[in-house]
């Protein structure tokens, strides 16, 4: 089981000004995640849960707290170290897939490797390597636009994986998609995480979705309300075998 | 990440909206090849005169008979005060190397049927070291023939072009100018046609003497041309020759030159003035055009930004830096502008080429225009490409991956 600590936060504070006004999008968060961990965080719409994300994800800054990563401290490093450790430590996945529509799905997911510099050969031999895993080997040459939702999805995991990240951070990877497909990209991203041993970190309203993880954050107002470990995480692969053997017995 | 893939984003954006890419080049487009174009034009018509003033011998004055440059072409009386021994007294001041005194008039010329009307220039042996004459058959005529009132003459190519069967060679023949018979001792060398697209083939030479005296019974020359030993002492000459015909024509202090030396290189250098800054006014109406195309690059650039702010959020979210987003729009401003800027220039060369076929105008397109095109289209890609690119890498990356359209 995962032992290593591989983040920490403590005592996070994101302030936003208003005028007047204060708005502590994050008041005060201590968080530890070990290496290898799936955690949902949840939490009504303000409750603080993007920002928290985008403060993990080095896209935004904490106001106030430190950033501990693999034992760095790097809650001062400038934009330019931030845009690195993005590149090499952590791969993003979002409700809106966010691929580059006017590219094939190959130049989608060898985006981070251009920014990582990386030469033509290996980047094709990795770019290769994470489609097939999310099983999309022969789609190198598509355009996003002529693929289904759930294809998409998994074009933009294997974007977030081609760079070997140690973290994948997913804001609500499920939300555009029907409930069939959601189990799908879960069971990739619960495969992504036992397999590969990568830490996944990723922001859901659904319950029914945070199941598929082994540790729940509930944020309210701010807060950390309640941290708790699933003891019984769902497999999502066993679900989706399940679904499609309800399907053929209806059929 | 290097500069490498900056192209390869580039093209791929700029592939990915053709049509747009494609209308924002051509204001550049237009912009390098108008410039191209307007320099082109200038400068051939700017070289043309050049030549064409060159051409008529460098180093050279020429003297004319009658009161100041209006009555050079003037009328009468005035016109004939320029003689023989005029220019023979020229020809002995210090620092003149050649003078030839010019007598000319059109003539009929005839050879065995065939007749041409074509010019004859009464002149002595000099004028081919004035005018760079030379012979391709033959010789030109002597200090002698001028002495003895030969009836000689120097063909140009044209006369013999026209009057003579292929394959004869003139020099020997007998031809007629206005009737009176003249040997043939020489044919000259193609000249082209002069500034005012004047045929200067069509022109035989014959001693002034035999013009003055045989052909138009007069005793007056039209013009003297002189040159001067080096460029330095014309100004020396020209003051000399004018107070020695002053001297020679016995006038008062108190009266006006009766004849008007005209320094050649001054001329050139007032033509040269005039087509430089022709040259320089059409350029600068095709750099205005240049300016709007690059307007034009900024304005679609900002728009690109805004509509890509999505696609930059991403970027920035995979480790993209602020230095390689502003490198990226960078970069596909100026392979818009030097991409519209190749094209221009093909497009300027061959507009050059077209406008010299079809208004007979010369043009000669020089490396310095299209260096300056190619440089005003990079300079502009980076200067109108600045600030879009500055834009789109101070975004905020939330903020550009939560951007609706």
């Amino acid at each position: 089981m995962p032992g290593k600590i591989t983040l920490q936060l403590k005592q996070i504070r994101k302030v936003y000004t208003m005028g007047e006004h204060k708005i502590f999008a994050l008041d005060g968060v201590d968080l530890t995640f070990l290496e290898g961990e799936m955690a949902a965080i949840m939490g009504s719409s303000g409750s603080g849960k993007s920002t928290l994300l985008n403060i993990i994800g080095c896209l935004d800054r904490p106001t106030e707290g430190t950033y501990i990563l693999d034992g760095e401290d790097i809650s001062d490093l400038n934009k330019n170290q931030l845009a690195s450790i993005r590149n090499k430590k952590f791969g993003f996945v979002f409700q809106a897939f966010n691929l580059l529509g006017r590219v094939t799905v190959r130049a989608n997911v060898q985006l981070p490797l251009i920014y990582a510099g990386m030469d033509k050969k290996e980047m094709e031999a990795r770019t290769k390597e994470a489609l097939a895993w999310v099983g999309l080997a022969g789609y190198m040459n598509h355009l996003p636009g002529q693929m289904s939702g759930g294809q998409q999805q998994r074009v933009a995991i294997a974007r977030a994986l081609v760079n070997s990240p140690s973290l994948i951070l997913a804001d609500e990877p499920t939300g555009a998609l029907d409930s069939k497909t959601s189990i799908e990209i879960m069971a990739v991203i619960q495969r992504l995480n036992r397999e590969k041993g990568i830490t996944v970190i990723m922001v859901t309203h659904d319950k029914d979705i945070a199941c598929y993880c082994r540790r729940l954050i509930l944020l309210k107002d701010g807060h950390v309300v309640e941290d708790t470990r699933l003891d019984h995480q769902r497999d999502a692969a066993a679900d989706l075998a399940a679904l499609t053997e309800k399907a053929e017995a209806e059929a | 990440m290097n500069i490498t893939n900056n192209f390869q984003i580039s093209f791929s954006g700029l592939k990915a909206n053709k049509l747009r890419s494609v209308l924002t080049m051509l204001g550049v487009i237009i912009g390098v090849s108008a410039v191209i174009i307007m320099i082109a034009v200038g400068q051939g018509a700017s070289k043309r005169i050049s030549d064409q003033i060159s051409s008529m011998g460098s180093n050279l004055l020429m003297v004319f008979p009658g009161a100041g440059q209006g009555a050079v072409r003037g009328a009468g009386g005035s016109v004939n005060t320029l003689t023989l021994d005029d220019a023979e007294a020229i020809a002995e001041l210090p620092f003149v190397n050649y003078v030839a005194p010019e007598l000319s008039s059109n003539a009929t010329i005839e050879y065995e049927g065939q007749t041409w009307t074509a010019q004859y220039n009464g002149t002595t042996p000099d004028m081919q070291g004035i005018r760079d004459l030379s012979t391709v058959s033959g010789s030109f005529f002597t200090e002698d023939d001028v002495a003895d009132t030969n009836l000689v003459a120097v063909l140009g190519k044209t006369i013999v072009d026209n009057i003579y069967p292929p394959g004869v060679d003139p020099v020997g023949t007998t031809v007629r100018v206005n009737k009176l018979a003249f040997t043939v001792v020489g044919v000259l060398a193609s000249k082209g046609a002069s500034i005012g697209g004047q045929d200067q083939d069509n022109v035989l030479y014959i001693p002034v003497s035999t013009a003055q005296k045989r052909l138009l019974g007069v005793k007056y020359v039209r013009l003297i041309n002189v040159q001067t030993a080096t460029a330095d002492s014309m100004g020396y000459v020209q003051s000399s020759i004018e107070s020695l015909l002053r001297d020679r024509h016995h006038l008062a202090s108190t009266s006006s030159d009766d004849f008007n030396v005209r320094n050649l290189a001054s001329v050139l250098e007032t033509a040269e003035n005039a087509t430089a800054v022709m040259t320089m006014l059409l350029a600068s109406i095709a750099a205005v055009s240049l300016l709007v195309g690059g307007i034009g690059i900024m304005n679609i650039m900002l728009v690109s930004v805004t509509e890509r702010t999505r696609e930059i959020g991403l970027r920035m979210a995979v480790g993209a830096t602020e230095g390689n987003i502003l490198g990226q729009f960078l970069v596909e401003a100026m392979v818009l502008c030097l991409s519209g800027g190749i094209i221009g220039i093909l497009l300027g060369v061959a507009g050059a080429k077209i406008v010299s076929v079809l208004a007979g105008w010369p043009t000669s397109v020089t490396m310095f225009s299209v260096l300056l095109a190619t440089g005003f289209s990079a300079a502009i890609g980076i200067f109108f490409g600045y600030y879009p690119a500055k834009k789109a890498a101070g975004l905020d990356p939330i903020e550009a991956l939560r951007f609706e359209k």
